[in-house]
């Protein structure tokens, strides 16, 4: 599976999502994307592609968007 | 300069001067930001005779006492855009305060909180136990003061487990276990200063266990009162923490869901430290004028956070004395001070003090 589809995969699963609505997801935009949600992905992130966020990043990562553009200055090819 | 640009400088690094000239403008927008959107605090902005045309200094600003939030709903975006309400972890027979958020200021609170914790254990993710039981934060609607702490400071976390199971029961041996996984590595530790006195300290005392977190940091915070009446105070505390687990950099914390992010650690020193995003002013009580270094007096609490309700300049119940400002041994800039207490007559309160009577 490519990193997009995985990426895709994981917000779908975290938040219990629709595929064609995930693209336009935001922090706070959905009921499943609260804090908790929030940590839950960073976790699911983390395991699924081997890396450790920093601070900073799970701060700024407010949507599906930006979490592509923080995965690849985290060196993930997506 | 905007709140993004603010939460970006360094927490402790102006002077007074620098901090007065960054904050008085800010402090004064918030106040005729919420002067013009929340119908009650005009009405009680105009009882004390505040000018919207006029800049204050912000120790000139009006303040609100605490307690309002516990009698009214006080917010001053529309009702749809609050995302979340917070609620500070009352007791039975006590009102709890209701804090409403919008997604801004939601996230300005994490990333407030971020910046002052993260210059204190750095920005790299460590192993984390939380010390508490993961049912605090189980239920996502209902948001009380410990389960918000608890997940505000996961998020130094590389990987967590919780000490506690649902009885309030210490998990000796998964903690063990997890101390021995990262040996070599910072653990980071975090809960509030009762629950980690009563189900951690004393049970590993109990138990006459040992762990060995010499290199770990404990930050905490909620509040000391149920352990003055056990006579344990901050030094006492720090030694038994270090008797049963070696633990030499511990931090404790003030702060208050009304004004969640903005949290004044305490430094090596033992003091407690106010950031460039918030400042704390001690008044004294039969006038509130300003109190000088040393002299004990109300605490209030002024955060440049609050948007979507009218929190950014507190009078809270409790008394506490500056000690300093810029030139704590630390090197840390900004004012210092330490908690004296609750005032009498105050209502009891204390996120980690309500446990027992909480559940």
């Amino acid at each position: 599976m490519n990193n997009i589809k995985k990426y895709k995969k994981i917000f779908i699963e975290t938040f219990n999502a629709k595929e064609n609505e995930v693209c336009q997801l935001t922090y706070q935009s959905t009921p499943e994307w609260d804090s908790v949600g929030h940590m839950n992905l960073i976790t699911a992130l983390e395991e699924n592609f081997d890396l450790m966020f920093e601070t900073d990043d799970i701060v700024d990562f407010n949507s599906y968007e930006k979490g592509i553009e923080i995965l690849r200055k985290n060196g993930i090819e997506i | 300069m905007e709140l993004a640009q603010i939460l970006d400088i360094p927490p402790y690094s102006l002077n007074k001067t620098d901090k007065a000239r960054l904050l008085n403008p800010f402090f004064n927008y918030l106040t005729r930001h919420h002067y013009a959107n929340c119908n009650p605090y005009k009405i009680m902005m105009d009882c004390v005779g505040y000018d919207c045309n006029k800049e204050y200094n912000y120790n000139q600003l009006p303040f609100l006492p605490v307690r309002l939030f516990k009698m009214f709903d006080l917010y001053s975006v529309l009702k749809e855009d609050v995302i979340k309400t917070m609620t500070s972890s009352g007791t039975s027979g006590q009102t709890v305060s209701r804090i409403f958020l919008d997604r801004n200021t939601s996230a300005a609170q994490t990333k407030a909180l971020t910046k002052i914790v993260s210059s204190f254990i750095g920005t790299k993710r460590v192993p984390m136990i939380i010390l508490d039981s993961e049912t605090v934060v189980r239920d996502r609607n209902l948001f009380s003061a410990r389960g918000a702490g608890i997940l505000g400071f996961s998020m130094f976390g590389s990987k967590r487990i919780y000490a506690l199971n649902e009885n309030m029961e210490l998990n000796v041996e998964q903690l063990q276990t997890f101390v021995e996984q990262n040996k070599g590595e910072r653990i980071f530790m975090f809960g509030f200063t009762f629950i980690v006195y009563q189900y951690f300290y004393k049970e590993l005392l109990r138990l006459g266990i040992k762990l060995d977190l010499s290199d770990g940091v404990l930050i905490h915070g909620g509040g000391w009162k149920k352990l003055y009446s056990e006579a344990v105070t901050s030094e006492a505390f720090r030694n038994k923490l270090y008797d049963v687990c070696g633990i030499k950099n511990v931090h404790d914390y003030y702060g208050m869901i009304e004004q969640t992010g903005t949290i004044y650690m305490e430094c090596e020193h033992g003091h407690l430290h106010a950031p460039v995003f918030s400042d704390i002013i001690i008044r004294r009580p039969h006038d509130f004028s300003v109190a000088g270094v040393g002299e004990k007096g109300i605490i209030q609490v002024l955060s440049i956070l609050p948007e979507s309700y009218p929190g950014h300049s507190l009078l809270t119940e409790d008394e506490g004395i500056l000690l300093g400002e810029d030139d704590c041994s630390c090197g840390r800039l900004g004012k210092y001070f330490r908690i004296e207490g609750r005032l009498k007559n105050a209502e009891i309160r204390g996120c980690s003090d309500t446990y027992e009577t909480n559940f």
